[in-house]
């Protein structure tokens, strides 16, 4: 009955005798360089730290146990407090950013995207580096408020958690805009106007009808930014100065100085645990929004 | 939209949005050129800074380094990420399980990639160095590639494969003359994103480099520099290495003439 079958279809089944062998080789460097690492780092959790640094194969689940240890579950507090008050400013402010754009006239809008996300672009050393300029002492912030006839002792501004927090904000604000813009430009025009001829004002509107119609956006934005500052090393490692610590220097510390792997692989267990969670949690809300009845 | 929006408010938050973003980076430029080198006070335009740049043999071993780490790791990546977008989009049936592997390496946090690929190395008793380098960077790259690739495959014409197959074209051929030209812009788009990533990316390297100071990469390098002592050069460096992600990335778009990577 091969005739009801659409060509489109029909095609795909002549050659569908061959896809295995065209993904084995990417499958195959994927397993042996992602999966598995992942799962040893897993397993290394549940391991001892031997006596000169290295792995001692006994099991224990003191490692484990050491994650809740106080000094510890503080860093981990800290980085979300940390994550969350940076996704929260990235968010607020990214929104004003896509509603701005999405209300630009049409033929504008392109461009003034292409401009927010630009900067994504580059690299992220770079930018962060950028904010060591700024915010030094002797940066232009500092000049500038001199400038302005300020000359009493600013505060301290570069190696604090604010720099920390501006750092993040800055390096991952062109994604939360376009995350929002999404939603926001497949608005329908006329459900905004439905709710003006009903008598809701601007401010209404918005809160009441725009707002409800992009969570989605707002929750990918929020949940990127998050996952992203929580583990992140190079920022507080740069704008936090030496002293500053969030989970990922943490990490990075027991890999790299500390030696000591099994500890830093439960650090990371935990550290992997909160972002598919919230991947997860922020995947199910958005397909939960965006309805069933649409097929790809 | 526009009927809830008061317009002068709209421009307010676009000025100062755009200038929130465009501050640091224009700064970083400017300085780049400031003759004493010094962030405070503007001495007089100067290219010096950047003729030092190449005269710093770190700088340049370091920025061969990323060329040959960026140059393999793509090459392999395209051929990689490609077979497997091909593969993937001709299978009917989509499996939860083969998307999420092929998607993890995208959003898996580039410090638990870095660890866990440092731990296997380690385990294996691998000497680690550019090579591994270049291993890590085919993980994340060929997921790019294959995302960019696949976008592409969504709009193809699959009758065109049954044409070229009715006419006795074995598979190989038809994937060869007849796919792989229809998919030419997007597998070029793939191949320049996953350049630039490998050229910017900093975390993975610095964990499976080793400690060798013939396997330092640029942003290593400038990681270093910024770190421990920061010289007027690294604005020059910053400068062209942000120029050269974007005008390349930038070039990517054109090709593709898509939505942006990741969307």
């Amino acid at each position: 009955m091969h005739w009801r079958i659409a060509p489109q279809i029909q095609a795909r089944r002549m050659i569908d005798r061959k896809p295995l062998y065209l993904m084995t080789p990417a499958l195959a460097w994927l397993t042996a360089f992602m999966v598995v690492p992942c799962l040893m780092i897993l397993a290394l959790a549940f391991f001892q730290r031997g006596i000169y640094g290295g792995i001692d194969y006994t099991f224990t689940l003191e490692n484990i146990a050491l994650v809740f240890d106080p000094l510890y579950a503080n860093i981990f507090l800290k980085s979300a407090f940390i994550a969350g008050l940076s996704a929260t400013i990235a968010v607020v402010i990214g929104y004003a950013a896509a509603f701005a754009i999405a209300a630009a006239p049409a033929n504008r809008q392109a461009m003034l995207l292409f401009f927010a996300v630009l900067p994504f672009w580059s690299n992220y050393l770079v930018r962060t580096y950028a904010w060591i300029v700024m915010l030094n002492r002797e940066g232009l912030i500092a000049g500038a408020a001199q400038w302005l006839g300020y000359d009493g002792e600013l505060p301290k501004m570069l190696y604090t958690e604010t720099a920390v927090v501006i750092g993040l904000v800055y390096n991952y604000l062109p994604f939360v805009i376009l995350a929002c813009y999404a939603p926001l430009s497949r608005l329908n025009p006329e459900i905004a106007e439905a709710s003006r001829d009903l008598g809701g004002n601007g401010w209404t509107t918005f809160r009441r009808v725009i707002l409800p119609m992009t969570v989605p956006g707002i929750a990918t934005g929020f949940v990127f930014v998050f996952v992203l500052s929580i583990g992140n090393f190079v920022t507080p490692a740069l704008l936090g100065g030496g002293q500053f610590q969030m989970i990922g220097n943490l990490v990075y510390a027991q890999f790299l100085t500390a030696n000591d792997w099994p500890f830093g692989a439960a650090l990371s267990m935990f550290l992997i645990a909160i972002m598919m969670g919230l991947l997860t949690l922020q995947t199910y809300a958005s397909e939960r929004a965006s309805g069933a009845g649409r097929e790809e | 939209m526009r009927s809830v929006a008061n317009p002068r408010l709209m421009l307010m938050v676009l000025s100062a949005v755009f200038a929130f973003l465009y501050i640091p980076i224009s700064v970083l430029f400017a300085l780049s050129f400031n003759e004493g080198g010094l962030p405070t006070a503007w001495t007089g335009f100067s290219v010096k800074w950047y003729g030092a740049l190449f005269r710093n043999s770190d700088i340049m071993g370091a920025a061969l380094n990323t060329l040959v780490v960026a140059v393999i790791s793509t090459i392999l990546a395209t051929i990689l990420g490609t077979l497997l977008a091909v593969g993937v989009e001709i299978r009917r049936r989509k499996g939860r399980f083969l998307e999420t592997i092929i998607f993890a390496p995208m959003i898996i946090p580039d410090i638990v990639l870095a660890i866990a690929l440092l731990s296997f190395f380690s385990l294996l008793n691998v000497t680690l160095g550019l090579h591994t380098v270049i291993l890590s960077h085919v993980v994340f790259n060929l997921a790019f590639v294959c995302s960019v690739v696949r976008a592409r495959l969504k709009t193809f014409d699959w009758s065109v494969v049954e044409a070229s197959t009715d006419l006795g074209a074995p598979m190989v051929v038809t994937l060869w003359r007849v796919v792989l030209p229809v998919m030419m812009p997007a597998v070029i788009a793939g191949a320049l994103l996953a350049f630039t990533l490998s050229l910017d990316e900093f975390i993975i390297a610095f964990f499976t480099a080793g400690a060798g100071r013939d396997s330092i990469t640029l942003p290593m390098q400038i990681f270093a520099m910024i770190r421990f002592g920061v010289t007027p050069e690294i604005n020059a460096l910053a400068a062209i290495v942000m120029t050269l992600s974007v005008v390349i990335l930038a070039l990517s778009q054109r090709l593709n003439r898509g939505g942006l990577p990741g969307q």
